[in-house]
């Protein structure tokens, strides 16, 4: 019993302090690696890894993985229940007052700002996604020529999706599930 | 009732086919809660992406979170979140049970090595489509430039650029009311 309020508590703590995406919860998995014997720091490693590798918030991947290694099913569950809890609290206090005050000339005028600022950082993330996918990272490193750093493969690849969804405009999970056979067949 | 389950499998579609961090799950957000179910607009959604970095918890959690009580109010925002959470919990228990190096299979490798090209596409598409939504006059442009330089080439926190964009934003916004 003791173990579930534990992995409760520890997970409620990472949802409450860690501000920003999922990777922001690692410096916490770090320190929990030395304060209890869920987990080795060979496992969180691993555990990263597969967290990028399957589908899913990394934070939630991560937290589900911690619990099962420490309490079984039961673990990955009350772990998962721990990092939600605190946010789910927190946006429904802040979507109760966004739903009554977003028309307020002063909250209209702030988000017209930020809107455009968001744009911004979700391109930043896109970009940073981009250099890794498109490039070749250890071409880039030793400064070779641009015509080796670009990987070919992939950059082709890419501007045959952003035709087609511009053009068909179908479901993106018909493009993720086709890129993968496609990764799988052509060895990307 | 019919909308809970409706609100749980949506997210649960969106959870099960994001790869990487919460802009991969725009792409899908924007298709299915935007345009096909109109539970929220592209604006709303860029304004939860603005509450969820500046608040605790994951931000693919918050939007979920955010949606929900929109809908349902807190009833939906649990349904949401736990559509959000469910594939991660199905996924991850059968990868710790029985694949000891699932990341090191080459089939996964390869499939992986796919997806992020896609991701990269749906990603670029989406932007483009939220400029068009967001961006609309010299403010939104100076705005824009200043947020992507900082983050993509120094270290300054994005809870920074936000409020600093959202300051900027009332001051000018505002003054241009008070002239016209």
């Amino acid at each position: 019993m003791m173990i579930y309020l534990l992995l409760f508590l520890e997970f409620f703590k990472i949802g409450l302090f860690s501000i920003g995406g999922g990777l922001a919860t690692l410096p916490f998995l770090h320190q929990m690696v030395d304060k209890y014997n869920w987990i080795t720091t060979y496992d969180l490693l691993n555990m990263i890894a597969v967290s990028e590798s399957t589908p899913g918030p990394i934070g939630i991947n991560t937290a589900t993985f911690v619990g099962y290694k420490g309490g079984g099913i039961l673990g990955s569950l009350v772990a998962t229940l721990g990092i939600v809890a605190p946010s789910v609290i927190i946006i429904i206090l802040i979507a109760h007052y966004y739903m009554r005050f977003s028309e307020h000339p002063y909250v209209r005028a702030s988000l017209n700002g930020i809107r455009p600022a968001v744009v911004g950082l979700i391109s930043a993330a896109g970009f940073e996604v981009a250099k890794l996918t498109l490039l070749n990272t250890e071409q880039l490193k030793v400064g070779s020529n641009l015509l080796k750093i670009l990987n070919y493969k992939a950059i082709i690849l890419f501007l045959i999706i952003l035709y087609l969804i511009q053009k068909y405009k179908k479901h993106p999970i018909l493009f993720i599930i086709i890129s993968g056979f496609i990764g799988v067949l052509l060895r990307y | 009732m019919k909308e809970l389950i409706d609100l749980f499998l949506v997210f649960a579609r969106i959870g099960g086919f994001t790869f990487g961090g919460g802009y991969a799950m725009l792409p899908i957000i924007q298709k299915e809660v935007v345009e096909e179910r109109k539970w929220a607009t592209d604006e709303e959604v860029l304004d939860y992406y603005a509450i969820g970095q500046c608040t605790p918890g994951i931000i693919a959690i918050n939007t979920a979170t955010f949606i929900g009580y929109k809908r349902k109010g807190i009833l939906g925002s649990i349904f949401a979140t736990a559509g959000m959470v469910a594939p991660s919990l199905v996924i991850i228990t059968i990868v710790a049970m029985f694949f000891q190096h699932f990341q090191d299979y080459p089939i996964v490798q390869h499939a992986l090595g796919g997806i992020r090209v896609s991701v990269v596409a749906l990603i670029t598409h989406t932007i483009i489509k939220m400029w068009n939504q967001s961006v609309k006059d010299w403010i939104g442009i100076v705005l824009f430039t200043l947020s992507f330089l900082l983050i993509a080439f120094t270290n300054i926190s994005p809870v920074f650029v936000i409020l600093l964009s959202g300051a900027l934003g009332t001051l000018i916004n505002l003054r241009k009311k008070v002239d016209s």
